[in-house]
């Protein structure tokens, strides 16, 4: 089937099959490296997109349901000569080991981020529950989300005095 | 008849060829060498060098280093980045000795056709072997600039100086840059042992906790991965496997198999199978089809029973270990215990992934394996091509923490795309044949024996561990499960343990304390239920618990503190002076109990006897209904020598106390009689988010001017240690047997 679908702001048109899940349209036919295949099954985070706002597996995510609708992945969120706030705090934390878990880190994040710009540590714990990281960088990532939560504090009450 | 690496083939469709080919000269890297190769410590080529031991096969500094006409140098290094941060911090080393800015030097890493062959990858070596040649080659190379900057400044050799910023300057103040001076110079000269290294006091680069050069991109989507690589007409394929090592699988006929809509080809031999498509969805699909055939165990019923029962069941051979006979008092307390561990995976979060290509008789194998010329030889060997028609280039993956599947990907690659001349094809393993087929983290079991004197002196320590290997490493097709499938066959090697100083299950089983008598000795399993093979920190793991968990008991009915009972053993200053390091910023001495389920507990080791000192103190508490622990506080103390970068050591003590904490007290490979049955992060949970200690802090020792020591494995053992007596403290019971997990703790708590 042919399917329409936005990523990341631009309107893009694939072909195939209804079943193959958004994972690997993303990685193979529009050429995103981002979301990463970890375990197909939904355990463990590192394919984590959004879709029309809200985080999910994109392993899980058969392409035939995403019709029209918006898909944003961690390219969306900034490039490295202009990182997005989030983005630059994990490397401001040198939040990485490996690495390969920190897309889909970083997507999950964002979507407690947009909801809440303040969250506490217990609700950045629960939030990232479903997001394995193998190397034990958890306190780096938990700062890295902090840390862009305080940034986007401090932008939101520049906002408020101006 | 049909050559040894045959394979029948089928291609359905045959498109252009595009593919990328590079073939490069191997000159001068054919020979085997003999250095840090492996696990085990290296042996040096001659005895009469005194060059550090990765330079000896290596000696010229153009090997290593390069500088070109506009100043920029290459730096060359046969070890790999694994998430660790090896690569910036080998860079620093680099820039510091040549005294250069960071972002003038680049860096590459393991690849056949350019780097020094520097062996694995692995044991904690490679700031301790590759961050001391490098070091020592960058230096030359500092010296020779000067000196040939001398006639070209009109002047005297003595009172030239390089000033950080790639330039050598005369004491009147003109300069040259290294580019002018390096056009004018061969690098193809031999490294000295004897060139002056730059001292601490003036460090521009080492010491500093330069950012980690891979990090922006992995956190912007760059191409970071070998698993985001895409080269111009790349097939991806899926092997066939049964569920677990130990089976095989019946297929449908090649002709069924043929029939299925997407497949571009399938490639056999003997119980080797792999599918191959244009499209990866496809490859799934269809592999998922075949899985659905029958698979049944080849040979015998995996035992089943307790680590103790499974292992001490099978044929063992000894090694003695440390014997140790001196008089003492009469002995007043006796205490044995029995500690174990079981089969554990590596983990790693991206299953394992390989892209091969061969073209006009040369094969490409992009591979995120730790010994990247074995890849080549075990594809040399496998394919039965020579060496310098295989070119093997390492490209990162996820976090590996040993040998997972990655070796076995990289071979299976290469003979797909033996089998498919012309076009790259990219296997990703899935999670569940990577749980299903990876060599694991081996299981083990200790027993111990400790008396104590009635001055609480240690008089009595017999000590006797078992384990099947931690180290099958490959170097040939014998080592790789595609080697074992073929037709015809390369059977498996007889496994052999690494030797003393650096073990394997023995690893660490010779305590550093000083003991009067020691009777240590190692029973080494050559064949175990399954494969087994490094996973980080090998044998220490159990060794370093068993030893830590058993000081405790010594201290607890001694009724005395175990960092006392500890440090009245313990002679080396500078293990001394981490364990009161930490425990001096946990506030061990001035702890006090919060009441019931709540306790502290500490563990202490010198990494292999001859890597970094840790010393990790937890606290912690238990909620008894569901067995759940929480770490509250968590300190590790490290002193690994010369820091190099100190956020890097940060990182990896941490996340290695993360991991081991993981291990310790939810991990273990569940099987039945036909196989294993983890498979997935259900059948097979780490740690997540909610588990993880509530603080975590680590305290690097500065050592300025000392060796660099090992650091990547050094809080494995403490840690694991550690929880074991912290959950003695807080609950009264000692648990021996990991995992320590909350529905064991559950069980024993519920009856308090």
């Amino acid at each position: 089937m042919t399917v329409s679908l936005i990523v990341n702001g631009q309107r893009r048109t694939v072909s195939a099959t209804p079943d193959t899940p958004l994972l690997y349209v993303l990685r193979d036919d529009l050429e995103l490296n981002a979301a990463k295949y970890g375990c197909g099954l939904g355990q463990c985070g590192a394919c984590t997109v959004h879709l029309d706002g809200k985080a999910v597996f994109s392993c899980l995510t058969p392409i035939g349901a995403t019709q029209e609708r918006q898909v944003t992945t961690l390219e969306g969120l900034g490039t490295q000569a202009q990182p997005g706030i989030l983005q630059q705090a994990f490397i401001d934390e040198q939040a990485a080991q490996c690495g390969y878990c920190i897309a889909g880190m970083i997507m999950r994040a964002q979507s407690l981020l947009d909801r809440n710009p303040a969250p506490s540590d217990a609700e950045i714990r629960r939030h990232m529950q479903p997001n394995l990281c193998r190397c034990g960088t958890h306190h780096r990532i938990i700062r890295a989300i902090k840390r862009a939560s305080a940034v986007l504090g401090s932008q939101n009450g520049k906002g408020d005095a101006s | 008849m049909m050559p040894s690496n045959a394979l029948t083939t089928t291609r359905r469709n045959f498109l252009g060829g595009a593919g990328l080919l590079v073939a490069f000269s191997l000159a001068g890297l054919s020979s085997a060498r003999a250095a840090a190769t492996g696990e085990a410590e290296p042996e040096g080529v001659g005895a009469s060098s005194a060059l550090p031991d990765d330079l000896q096969p290596f000696p010229y500094l153009d090997a290593w280093i390069r500088i070109d006409p506009a100043g920029r140098a290459q730096v060359f290094t046969g070890k790999v980045e694994l998430g660790q941060g090896i690569m910036t911090a080998l860079l620093q080393v680099a820039a510091e000795e040549l005294d250069m800015p960071p972002h003038l030097v680049s860096i590459v890493t393991g690849d056949t056709a350019r780097t020094p062959d520097e062996g694995l990858t692995a044991a904690s070596h490679s700031m301790q072997y590759g961050g001391t040649a490098l070091r020592l080659a960058a230096a030359n190379v500092r010296m020779l600039l000067q000196r040939a900057a001398a006639p070209m400044l009109d002047t005297d050799e003595a009172g030239l100086e390089t000033t950080g910023e790639g330039t050598i300057r005369a004491p009147d103040g003109r300069s040259i840059g290294y580019g002018a001076v390096a056009a004018t110079l061969s690098l193809h000269v031999q490294a000295q042992a004897d060139v002056p290294l730059r001292q601490p006091a003036t460090f521009r680069t080492m010491g500093k906790s330069l950012p980690r050069l891979d990090i922006p991109g992995k956190v912007t989507g760059a191409v970071s991965f070998i698993q985001d690589m895409r080269l111009p007409g790349m097939l991806h394929a899926r092997v066939i496997r049964a569920p677990a090592e130990g089976m095989t699988l019946t297929l449908p006929s090649r002709t069924e198999i043929e029939a299925m809509p997407g497949l571009y080809a399938f490639v056999q031999d003997g119980d080797f199978a792999a599918v191959v498509c244009e499209r990866e969805w496809d490859a799934v699909r269809i592999m998922r089809q075949l899985l659905a055939g029958q698979s049944k165990r080849k040979n015998g019923a995996i035992p089943t029973g307790t680590i103790a029962d499974i292992l001490k069941a099978l044929p063992a051979q000894d090694y003695p270990i440390e014997k140790v006979a001196h008089p003492t008092a009469a002995a007043t307390t006796r205490l044995s215990a029995r500690y174990a561990r079981p089969w554990y995976s590596h983990g790693s979060i991206g299953p394992s992934c390989a892209i091969a290509e061969m073209k006009g008789g040369e094969l490409t194998i992009w591979s995120h394996s730790q010994g990247i010329f074995d890849v080549r030889r075990v594809a040399a060997n496998l394919l039965d091509l020579s060496e310098d028609k295989v070119h093997a280039i390492h490209v990162q993956g996820a976090g590996c923490y040993g040998q997972n599947g990655a070796d076995d990907v990289a071979a299976d690659a290469a003979l797909i795309a033996h089998a498919l001349p012309g076009r790259p094809v990219r296997l990703q393993w899935m999670r569940e044949q990577e749980f299903g087929w990876e060599p694991l983290g081996a299981g083990m079991v200790t027993e111990v024996v400790a008396e104590l004197d009635a001055d609480n002196r240690i008089v009595t320590w017999n000590y006797d561990v078992w384990s099947p290997p931690h180290n099958t490493r490959p170097t040939s097709a014998n080592g790789v499960l595609a080697g074992w499938e073929v037709t015809h066959a390369f059977p498996p090697p007889e496994n052999v343990p690494i030797p003393m100083p650096a073990g394997d299950g023995s690893r660490n089983s010779n305590p550093l304390y000083a003991l009067p008598n020691m009777d240590v000795n190692f029973h080494f399993i050559p064949k175990g239920p399954f494969r087994s093979s490094a996973m980080r920190s090998l044998g220490a793991h159990l060794n370093v618990f068993s030893i830590e968990s058993m000081f405790d008991e010594l201290a607890n009915a001694a009724g005395i503190d175990p960092l006392t009972l500890r440090l009245d053993h313990m002679s080396e200053p500078r293990a001394r002076a981490v364990m009161m390091a930490g425990a001096e910023a946990f506030g061990w001495q001035t702890r006090r109990p919060k009441g019931k389920f709540h306790g502290y507990g500490m563990g202490f080791a010198r990494y292999k006897n001859l890597g970094a000192y840790c010393c990790v103190f937890l606290e912690i508490s238990v909620e008894p209904n569901t067995g759940f622990i929480t770490v509250q506080r968590a300190r590790a103390a490290v002193d690994c020598g010369e820091v190099v970068n100190p956020d890097g050591v940060r990182n990896q003590v941490e996340g290695g106390l993360i991991q081991s904490l993981s291990w310790c007290t939810r991990e273990a490979i569940t099987h039945d009689a036909e196989r294993r049955t983890s498979f997935d992060w259900s059948s097979y949970p780490i740690l997540r988010f909610a588990d993880v200690p509530v603080e975590i802090d680590v305290d690097v020792l500065p050592r300025l001017g000392e060796p660099f020591l090992g650091v990547a494995e050094a809080s494995q053992g403490p840690t694991s240690a550690a929880l074991a007596n912290a959950l003695a403290d807080a609950t009264g019971v000692r648990f021996r047997e990991m995992p320590l997990s909350p529905e064991k703790l559950r069980r024993a708590l519920i009856a308090l």
